[in-house]
């Protein structure tokens, strides 16, 4: 049992941590591919890496719906932090979920049981947050879309292993869709829905 | 008590995540206007509130800002919006184009290209390229669902049909990424072209309209036309009267009340900066200074 004395704490300055946290965020969304440092620390607990700790802070409050998977949600720490810290409700239904946390990528459901948007407001969709081992070494893709001149390459060990496939759905989709934000303790890289990634094998 | 009445770039962290939130989708799904819960700003509509409210969520303490309005660094609007940064977050800031990370605009992109480390908020007054055509918001939404953008070339087309050329010449529409058609704000047609394929983000921020869109570095914008009557940038045919530039958008500026007047860079970072290396328009000062030097020496 843990008291909220004992948990792990927040960002020491939650402005400007905040703000540089976005800034990696938005030029992760920005420059698909692209992999992104997290500089401000916070406290992390159990299962949450760092990178998805700050992304925490920076995003969520009360109005956003959580959904965690398995992994997440086994740890009473890390619901304690989440409420703590920001406010969020966590939901047991992902497809009102604002942001999903995946801990466990080998588990994730099906795409299509997050919020995909409609078609007259596609930004009311799940952003989904996938904890992964490696985003700097592993297999090879090739993104093309918005945001990336010409083609970017990312080397990434991610769970499940067909994630680039199953995103694929969002070709068909678009506008709607499930952007992605992939981190490894502080490395972030996003792919949103408009982006189109290749595998190269290797 | 002599604390900062203010939190860092004036908005409170939850708006800031609100906006943060926005900007992230509008990002993602490119073109695509973003309702946000736009606050109430220590300035009028019109003057911004919608590019305060972007530029404030994404400002840090190590962005050095710059502020233009209508292409000038010198004008009220574009002073008031840098001093209120200056001060609400403590930025640096600065009117060279190259310098600043972060660009707050209202009706002109830059001259000077821009490069992949920055990011242009454009200050934007209506942001539904069909609202002049369809009042209804229901109904404007089910046609960007649909992509039905018919209208939009009906309304080109009358343009052609009155006056044998699209008339159109600011706030051009553009299809963004192959699929929004989205309004560039009220940029001359001119600056169209450089929307396309721009290493730098581009946000826009509409305060009293509520929405927030995007382009993301590198994406394809093209300006609607028709084959037979291709997308032309329009230029007043005239160098600058004070660079000499030939390439640059220029305003017209009434010298006096018999009719007088001169044609000069909108914007202002750019035509100090080619008078400064040495180029110098019809009416530039520095040519009275030289005859000036010339008759004193004689």
């Amino acid at each position: 049992m843990t008291t909220i004395a004992e948990l792990p704490p927040g960002f020491v300055d939650k402005v400007l941590s905040a703000q540089s946290t976005f800034r990696s965020v938005m030029d992760a969304m920005a420059r698909p591919g692209s992999v992104q440092r997290i500089v401000p620390m916070a406290g992390t607990p159990d299962t949450m890496m760092r990178g998805t700790a700050a992304i925490a802070l920076t995003l969520f409050d009360h109005d956003t719906p959580l959904w965690l998977d398995a992994r997440m949600s086994e740890s009473s720490d890390v619901l304690k932090w989440l409420k703590f810290h920001t406010g969020a409700p966590v939901v047991p239904d992902s497809s009102i979920a604002a942001f999903a946390l995946i801990g466990d990528g080998g588990a994730l459901p099906s795409l299509e049981r997050f919020a995909l948007g409609t078609n007259e407001y596609p930004d009311r969709s799940t952003t989904l947050i996938i904890q992964v081992d490696s985003l700097d070494a592993g297999r090879s893709f090739e993104l093309r879309g918005p945001g990336i001149d010409g083609v970017a390459t990312l080397l990434a060990s991610i769970k499940p292993f067909d994630l680039f496939e199953r995103l694929r759905f969002n070709e068909t989709l678009f506008p709607r869709g499930i952007d992605v934000v992939l981190v490894a303790d502080d490395a972030v890289v996003a792919i949103p829905r408009s982006t189109r990634v290749m595998s190269k094998g290797g | 008590m002599n604390a900062p009445a203010y939190n860092f770039a004036y908005l409170d962290e939850q708006t800031k995540r609100m906006i943060r939130r926005a900007i992230l989708k509008a990002i993602a799904i490119p073109g695509y206007q973003v309702p946000f819960a736009s606050r109430e700003m220590p300035m009028p509509y019109g003057w911004g509130t919608g590019g305060v409210q972007v530029t404030a969520a994404i400002l840090g303490p190590q962005d050095v800002l710059k502020v233009i309005d209508q292409g000038s660094d010198d004008t009220t609007n574009a002073i008031s919006i840098r001093k209120f940064f200056a001060k609400t977050a403590g930025v640096a800031t600065t009117t060279s184009t190259d310098e600043a990370t972060v660009i707050q605009t209202r009706h002109r992109i830059p001259e000077t290209s821009l490069h992949a480390n920055q990011v242009l908020v454009y200050q934007v007054p209506i942001p539904e390229p069909l609202r002049f055509l369809e009042p209804r918001e229901t109904e404007t939404r089910r046609m960007h669902a649909l992509a039905e953008y018919g209208l939009m070339h009906v309304k080109l087309y009358e343009d052609i049909a009155r006056f044998g050329h699209i008339a159109t010449a600011y706030a051009y529409p553009v299809k963004v990424n192959a699929r929004y058609v989205m309004d560039p704000s009220p940029t001359p047609k001119f600056d169209n072209p450089k929307m396309d394929n721009c290493p730098a983000l581009q946000l826009f921020g509409a305060g009293r309209e509520k929405r927030i869109y995007a382009i993301p570095p590198y994406t394809q914008v093209v300006s609607l036309d028709f084959e037979d009557h291709p997308f032309e940038p329009y230029r007043f045919n005239a160098p600058c009267a004070l660079c000499a530039a030939e390439n640059s958008y220029l305003d017209e500026i009434v010298t006096d009340d018999q009719g007088s007047r001169m044609f000069v860079c909108s914007d202002t970072d750019y035509c100090e900066g080619r008078q400064a290396a040495g180029h110098h328009g019809a009416l530039s000062a520095a040519p009275y200074k030289d005859k000036a030097q010339e008759a004193s020496n004689g």
